[in-house]
């Protein structure tokens, strides 16, 4: 599936409730749709309130499922990038002020099996996620 | 989302519902904050029996209401959360701040 959804605030329940949509063919249990929804809200939040912060843009989703039932989400912006990838993704770390707890990149790590972030300044930021989903009746790996 | 309140002595009760994201949390943090302005409870109690969603802004948003409590000298517990919610308020090292409750 593919999505671009302006960088608003609105459409952050649409984002995540459409991927979640998206793998429910995996047959998910709850908690995995919760989790699903979680990192896609994360990263899609990231968008707005980071990337285009003060210019807004469109933000780029992609999902798709692999044969070994794996779900892989990419969420991409052409924002303002982050400048060193490795010390945004350590826990607590953020520029936000005080509204923002710095948890973001945690949860989508430890929501998810893998999480790839590729960044450059005044380019964008590619957010990647793995997720493989066992479902309800224990889908093969 | 909606946000609920309930007054008694120097308690007050917030009953939050639904989803709570960036988009949202906005809005809750300023009924929230007005609520805690005008009633100066010495106890606040955020009850999340309701909410069905939570990301990572409903950890910004209990930490800054801590953070305002605390200027009025006012204890926080958060209580009834689901288990989705509480993996995420796990996370955040809050709970040494901030009692937790089940029930
Ligand atoms: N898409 C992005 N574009 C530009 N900067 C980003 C982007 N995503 C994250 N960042 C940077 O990485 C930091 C850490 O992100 P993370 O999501 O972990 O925390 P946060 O967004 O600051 O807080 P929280 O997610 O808890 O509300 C951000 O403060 C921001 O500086
Ligand atoms: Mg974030």
């Amino acid at each position: 599936m593919r999505l671009t959804v302006d960088s608003r605030s609105v459409n952050e329940s649409y984002c995540r409730v459409a991927v979640a949509a998206f793998a429910a063919q995996l047959d998910p249990t709850v908690e995995e749709i919760s989790d699903i929804k979680t990192f896609v809200s994360e990263a899609v939040t990231n968008c707005i309130v980071h990337a285009y912060l003060s210019i807004p843009g469109k933000i780029y989703i992609t999902a798709s499922l692999t044969e070994d039932n794996t779900l892989i989400v990419r969420i991409r912006d052409k924002g303002i990038g982050i400048a060193d990838v490795s010390k945004a993704r350590e826990p607590l770390f953020t520029t936000g002020g005080d509204d923002r707890s710095g948890l973001g990149f945690s949860v989508m790590e430890c929501f998810s099996d893998k999480l790839k972030v590729v960044s450059k300044e005044g380019v964008g930021t590619t957010v990647t996620i793995y997720k493989h989903i066992r479902g309800k009746n224990g889908n093969e790996a | 989302m909606q946000v609920l309140f309930k007054a008694e002595k120097d308690m007050l009760t917030v009953f939050l519902s639904g989803d709570i994201d960036h988009h949202t949390s906005k809005n809750i943090r300023e009924a929230i904050d007005s609520e805690l302005q005008r009633i100066m409870p010495s106890v606040l109690k955020l009850d999340f029996r309701d909410v069905h969603f939570m990301d990572s802004s409903g950890v910004g948003l209990v930490m800054g209401r801590y953070k305002t409590a605390l200027v009025y000298g006012c204890e926080v517990y958060v209580v009834h959360m689901p288990d989705t919610v509480e993996k995420i308020m796990r996370m955040s090292g809050l709970g040494s701040l901030i009692t937790f409750e089940r029930d």
